[in-house]
């Protein structure tokens, strides 16, 4: 790579070539306003303006995410000319916009307020028409609103690049442009996966998830028994809705802010997780030694169902039939729980704290419930649950650490942990396996091939002198290929682990925004470096642990011992199991 | 899917292939459905979609994008005023008003008897004669507001 010279504001540097001048500029210690975070400072359009500059060998202002650097170049950040005409920018997408940003749930993580704050675009510079608004709260998920939406296509792009055959799509043209599913349906009425990556990525508040804090309210205003339970990824996460470097694990300080928010009990939904791989194990065991359907593939992301139920629905009978480790928890709170604590099912309410949207839509799946409740009331993403903290008062950065509850559902292994990051749910269920076939444990106790963020994933076992092959895949693009082997009846493989998210739920829809412009303390490349440094924090929450094996939790074999019986039996099967669909209609 | 019977699956899929070999088949195969069919709905977009592995939002951004698609079929007779520049100042807009007037549909639509459709065009390249209507490909040079209804008559007469 060869360096050429440029120069900022009068001052010599040198950078490499061929880059635009936002991440020259960015290299050499300036943050040129922009609303280009999403890729390195490129972007495919450079039709929003934000990054006016003046440059030398150019025509008039250029685009600074999209005019790349030459030797000799001077550039002007700071001319009047380039600062008045970046606040028009500004104030021209603004004149499109719905200004409500004191009830907007994005204020706080805005770019678009942001950029609107460091231009001095001044309010209502232009007004006229707006485009007419579709606003689509249908789905338990997530709410589209193109009232909030400035076009610049980052969900379009993060959809695709994530599953392949995206959803969303810019329709019609000119002033009448929006974007949305084909036809400006609703996700309710198109094959969305309900992910949520849309809304990482979306800079303004026209994607959102909807939020289910105030239903915790009624119910706790309501004298019910509230529960909490949390997913492994959102302790990796939650630090960063406080200010706190990304990665930082803060399992204590969650347990601590939720035994303040007035839960009558804090669970963590790892119990959940090890129930999963007790399950799945045994059922994957079960299908090798009977002729079951191979090969076998994880369930645990409602992301990745809805994705097989849309676009494989013969292929259905693939999944295992767990049901996902959140639902499981809460389908033993409204069972075993309320028998040994003498508590109506009725009067239980479970909340479950998730890194995920897609999640909220699967608690109202009517395959999961149990005796006819719910398994899972609400679920509230790592965001709303920072809101949650920062609305009761709590200092999170001053909480001591504390312990989950511990009684009947509350200790849970390393094996629990890991399932929050791609990889981590087939490394469980090889330690279980493993132990189940050999008799004892695997001595190194990671199985490091699973780990990573490869698209794909795989590594081939023998247990028990048996070669089992083994597929991990993360984000719906990587899927596809493994599920249309499946199809044709050429899969090589025994087991498969699929999550819909890429990276896993440590980048699940519901986990706090990486907004580079907005996080001046992280490194320039915190975009590439974020899902490794989630999943670090719970791999090391993992080693930490003295109990590492699902099978070798007390409270899980106190469980099978007093009220399930044996794995994959009568009761486990109507508690903890579930059902597909094999003819989702992909367009209503 | 099962809205669409078997025969035009097949046609679309034919469509598909024809332009397998292409770079870009997406506007030539969108092109030869609207000329085959007179329009390309949504269940037309997902067979296109699963041939050429062209997400249905982005089939549709197309689409809605060039005026020369349609969404919903299209009438037998398809009127285009132009509402360019030329054609606006000398009086494009009373023009395309009186086929609105006696068709009772708005400009885009079509009429219930599917004979005939409204389009608002804009400049079409014949300044020269504005206002300017086409229909179907034969122009109309130098419109007044009372020979529309004479222009819509000699075509209902054909079809009667």
């Amino acid at each position: 790579m060869s360096l050429i010279n440029i120069k900022i504001e009068g001052i010599p540097y040198q950078v490499e070539s061929g880059i635009t001048i936002l991440e020259a500029a960015r290299q050499c210690g300036y943050d040129i306003p922009s609303l280009c975070t999403f890729n390195h400072g490129q972007c495919s359009q450079g039709s929003c303006r934000v990054c006016l500059v003046e440059a030398t060998g150019a025509r008039g202002l250029v685009a600074s995410c999209v005019y790349p650097v030459a030797e000799g170049m001077e550039i002007r950040i700071s001319s009047p000319k380039a600062v008045k005409a970046r606040r028009t920018s500004v104030e021209l997408i603004l004149s499109n916009h719905n200004k409500n940003c004191q009830q907007c749930a994005k204020n706080g993580n805005c770019e678009l307020l942001h950029v609107a704050k460091l231009t001095g675009a001044r309010e209502n510079a232009f007004t006229g028409t707006k485009t007419p608004t579709t606003y689509d709260e249908v789905t338990p998920s997530i709410i589209r609103d193109t009232s909030k939406c400035i076009l610049c296509g980052r969900c379009v792009a993060r959809c695709q690049e994530a599953h392949g055959n995206g959803i969303l799509g810019f329709e019609n043209r000119g002033f009448s442009t929006i974007v949305g599913p084909a036809g400006n349906r609703s996700f309710a009425d198109s094959p969305c996966l309900l992910c949520g990556q849309c809304v990482s990525v979306c800079p303004t508040g026209a994607l959102m998830e909807k939020s289910e804090i105030t239903k915790i309210d009624e119910a706790m205003a309501a004298g019910k028994h509230v529960i909490v339970q949390t997913a492994p990824a959102v302790r990796a996460s939650l630090g960063e809705e406080f200010g706190m470097k990304v990665g930082t694990p803060v399992t204590g300080k969650m347990v601590a802010a939720l035994k303040r928010l007035g839960f009558d009990k804090v669970y963590d939904t790892n119990f959940g997780a090890d129930l999963t791989i007790m399950e799945e194990a045994n059922e994957l065991l079960a299908r090798i030694k009977n002729g079951g359907t191979l090969p076998m593939i994880t369930s645990c992301s409602p992301g990745w169902v809805n994705y097989a139920e849309y676009y494989y629905g013969d292929c259905v009978d693939h999944l295992s039939s767990c049901k996902s480790p959140h639902e499981m928890e809460g389908a033993i709170l409204k069972s075993y729980y309320a028998e040994k604590n003498g508590i109506d099912p009725k009067d239980i309410f479970v909340v479950s704290i998730m890194p995920c949207t897609a999640k909220k839509y699967e608690k109202e799946r009517p395959a999961l419930t149990t005796n006819g409740l719910k398994d899972v009331d609400v679920v509230l993403t790592t965001r709303e649950l920072g809101n949650l903290i920062k609305r009761s008062g709590i200092n999170f950065a001053k909480l001591p650490d504390e312990e989950f509850d511990q009684d009947l559902v509350g200790t849970y292994t390393g094996a629990g942990v890991i399932f929050g990051v791609t990889g981590g749910v087939m490394e469980a269920a090889l330690r279980t396996a493993y132990f189940a076939l050999e008799g004892k444990e695997y001595g190194p106790v990671n199985f490091t091939e699973v780990r990573g963020f490869d698209g794909i994933k795989e590594a081939t076992f023998v247990l028990a002198g048996k070669e089992i092959k083994i597929a991990v895949a993360h984000g719906m693009k990587n899927a596809k290929p493994i599920m249309d082997d499946i199809r044709a009846g050429k899969s090589p493989y025994t087991f498969i682990e699929i999550m819909c998210c890429p990276g896993g739920c440590i980048n699940g829809g519901g986990q706090s925004y990486v907004r580079p412009a907005l996080l001046p303390n992280e490194e320039l490349d915190i975009l590439d470096t974020y899902m490794a440094k989630r999943a670090a924090a719970l791999y090391s929450e993992d080693e930490r642990q003295t109990l590492r094996q699902s099978h070798n939790n007390p409270q899980i074999q106190q469980l099978y011992a007093e009220y399930l019986g044996e794995p994959n039996s009568h009761k486990a099967h109507e508690l903890l199991h579930t059902t597909y669909v094999k003819d989702r209609v992909r367009f209503k | 899917m099962q809205r669409l019977s078997e025969a035009a699956v097949k046609q679309i899929n034919e469509i598909c292939d024809r332009h397998a070999n292409d770079k870009t088949p997406l506007m030539m195969i969108l092109s030869d459905i609207q000329k085959e069919y007179g329009y390309v709905p949504v269940d037309v977009q997902e067979i296109v979609s699963e041939k050429t592995g062209i997400s249905v939002a982005e089939i549709y951004g197309v689409v809605t994008f060039y005026s020369f698609f349609s969404l919903k079929p299209k009438g037998k007779y398809i009127i285009g005023c132009c509402l360019g520049t030329a054609c606006y100042v000398k009086g494009a807009q009373q023009i395309i008003d009186k086929f609105s007037e006696i068709l009772g549909i708005a400009p885009g639509e079509t009429t219930e008897d599917g004979l005939f459709t409204i389009d608002a065009l804009r400049c079409i390249g014949a300044c020269g004669i504005a206002p300017a209507v086409t229909i179907n490909g034969t122009v109309y040079p130098k419109m007044e507001v009372s020979q529309v209804p004479k222009v819509i008559e000699e075509y209902r007469s054909k079809e009667a």
